[in-house]
């Protein structure tokens, strides 16, 4: 049996989630590495876009800036911001990832501040692209560790949109149709949105975890889906891919 | 149009697009030379209270000079567009330069981390503040480009980016649908490093563009930094390479290595081990403030600022690693 890091099950499961043949808004770090390691995997016709105007690009290795010159290394095209973000206002990007210093049962994110907005206790970067993509892609993808503090029942700023209230809210505001967030992969588990409620629950739990630990760890009521199982572990050629091709300098593996 | 819901943000700019023509009606058409120094551009072109945006993204193809002359010279006052911002809001906010900021992307430097000091700035009440997101403010300046009072977009509906942005929420008359518009902003003064200008201000570059193209026919004024002069005959050979006409322009300064510590696409990457000590010098306020001090304030230019971090020699490491070369035991 291989052994493996915490990361590394994050990356392959979020991977895993990756269709052949769709097209995914990437950031750097953990994103990145998923999308790249399905492009060597299951979906070589992935199609990676980057925020600052990267298109296609053939990653050498690992950007360190979502606009550095890895991300238009061999692309088909080097564009701007209002292109891509166009690109998923027009409904062809499939899937995004994004993080967050807060997150809530609707998959709601705050990445903007913590405690009183104008004098915040803690500030952080703020939207970024995050609410553009948030609001655009089908499906959106939030790869963060999960802890109490971080899972809370509600966010101090809605920065990006998840489910914002529940059912059918991201409409009645006027968000495009049929979006919202798809899958919370967590170093406990793989967590997803009950279509009827549209509030998080656990889809399955990796491998050394329990259900009553990943509930434990989050602030908020977590029930678990249906059919929860473990979420499979790594197979010995992900790995091999993750360590040789897509992260050889253990950027974001050896975190 | 109906209002369904007004942000409660300030609105930094004025979006009238009939004063805007009225300024862009007296900028000069002439086909002079405006090559000249930043510390000239900075004098003449970015003044206190004005409002200030910069090109590139963070640390990519970003007008570093600018940023330094603006501290040295002691801007104080301006209003800041924090778009795709990292090190160069990392200068910026280290030297008090903006006191209002539209915020999008500040503070941080993406998978580096956050900015100790830039952060304190933010924390302590000096800076007043609206939020947007990065696609929201490239609409704002696609709007000022395009000459119309606001686009519409379908992003930041439902959040409390929107509450704290100067945005409307309203209903579109032709489908019914709520969209969210967006206020056209035309910043006092931009500043954008390119590959290649004229003497005129012609302009090329390479790699992404990020929101450049937008913000140069958005902005008053311009202030281009260019890796190299180059003969107008090279423009006019290959008119479709031309990315920024020299209309737009109000300086030219030809700063080689501009970007440093940023990437500069085809050219040199950046320098990761001089941002990595920025932030680590950062974490104590007085040792960061004799760094800045050494490094900004007390230096001449540039180019006295390029000489302290390895000059050439580094960039040529720089340039072996944008290149993916091995240049082995020579570097």
């Amino acid at each position: 049996m291989a052994t493996y890091s915490t990361m590394e099950m994050m990356i392959v499961a979020a991977a895993r989630e990756l269709e052949d043949g769709k097209s995914v808004a990437v950031g750097t770090g953990a994103p990145c590495a998923a999308a790249m390691l399905a492009q060597k995997t299951h979906a070589p016709n992935l199609v990676i876009f980057f925020e600052a105007g990267g298109v296609a690009p053939i990653l050498p290795q690992m950007p360190i800036s979502v606009g550095d010159s890895r991300t238009t290394w061999r692309a088909v095209m080097a564009s701007g911001m209002a292109e891509i973000m166009e690109t998923c206002q027009r409904g062809m990007v499939d899937y995004c990832f994004l993080g967050g210093a807060q997150i809530d049962p609707y998959g709601n994110l705050n990445s903007t501040s913590i405690g009183d907005w104008d004098r915040p206790k803690v500030r952080f970067p703020g939207s970024g692209g995050a609410n553009d993509f948030a609001s655009f892609a089908w499906k959106v993808m939030i790869i963060t560790p999960q802890d109490a503090r971080r899972f809370v029942p509600q966010v101090d700023f809605v920065t990006t949109p998840g489910y914002l209230d529940g059912p059918g809210a991201r409409e009645r505001a006027g968000l495009p149709e049929n979006g919202g967030p798809h899958r919370v992969i967590t170093n406990m588990a793989v967590l997803g949105f009950d279509p009827q409620t549209r509030r998080m629950r656990v889809e399955s739990v990796h491998r050394g975890r329990t259900l009553a630990e990943v509930q434990a760890n989050c602030g908020f009521e977590l029930p678990a889906a249906p059919q929860v199982g473990e979420t499979p572990p790594p197979t010995e050629e992900e790995l091999e891919i993750l360590r040789t091709q897509v992260d050889p300098l253990r950027y974001i593996i050896g975190r | 149009m109906e209002v369904i819901a007004r942000g409660e943000g300030p609105l930094f700019s004025d979006p009238d697009p009939d004063k805007l023509r009225t300024f862009f009606r007296q900028k000069s058409r002439a086909l002079t030379n405006k090559v000249t120094t930043v510390a000239d551009a900075v004098r003449r072109f970015a003044h206190d209270g004005d409002y200030l945006a910069i090109g590139g993204f963070g640390a990519n193809r970003i007008p570093t000079a600018v940023c330094h002359e603006l501290v040295r010279q002691g801007r104080r006052s301006m209003i800041f567009a924090g778009h795709t911002s990292t090190h160069d809001f990392q200068i910026l906010a280290a030297g008090e330069v903006f006191d209002r900021c539209d915020n999008a992307y500040i503070i941080g430097l993406e998978a580096r981390g956050l900015s100790p000091n830039a952060r304190r700035y933010m924390q302590s009440g000096k800076v007043r503040m609206a939020e947007w997101t990065n696609y929201g403010l490239a609409l704002r300046l696609k709007a000022a480009a395009m000459g119309v009072p606001f686009l519409p977009g379908r992003n930041m509906l439902g959040t409390d980016t929107f509450r704290k942005s100067a945005a409307i929420a309203a209903r579109d008359p032709f489908t019914g649908k709520i969209v969210t518009l967006f206020p056209a902003l035309s910043p006092d003064v931009a500043a954008i490093h390119v590959h290649e200008a004229d003497v005129y201000g012609n302009c090329r570059l390479r790699g992404i563009s990020i929101a450049d193209l937008e913000l140069a026919r958005a902005a008053k004024r311009l202030i281009i930094t260019c890796e190299r002069l180059v003969p107008t005959e090279v423009i006019r050979a290959e008119p479709t390479l031309t990315v920024i006409p020299y209309y737009l322009v109000d300086a030219v300064c030809e700063v080689p290595y501009g970007s440093y510590p940023g990437v500069m696409p085809g050219e040199y990457f950046s320098d990761e081990e001089h941002l990595r000590l920025w932030l680590k010098t950062e974490e104590d306020p007085v040792a960061f403030g004799r760094f800045f001090d050494e490094l900004v304030r007390k230096t001449k230019d540039f180019q006295e600022y390029l000489d302290r971090c390895g000059d050439v020699r580094r960039i040529q490491q720089l340039r072996a690693q944008e290149l993916l070369l091995d240049a082995g035991q020579a570097r």
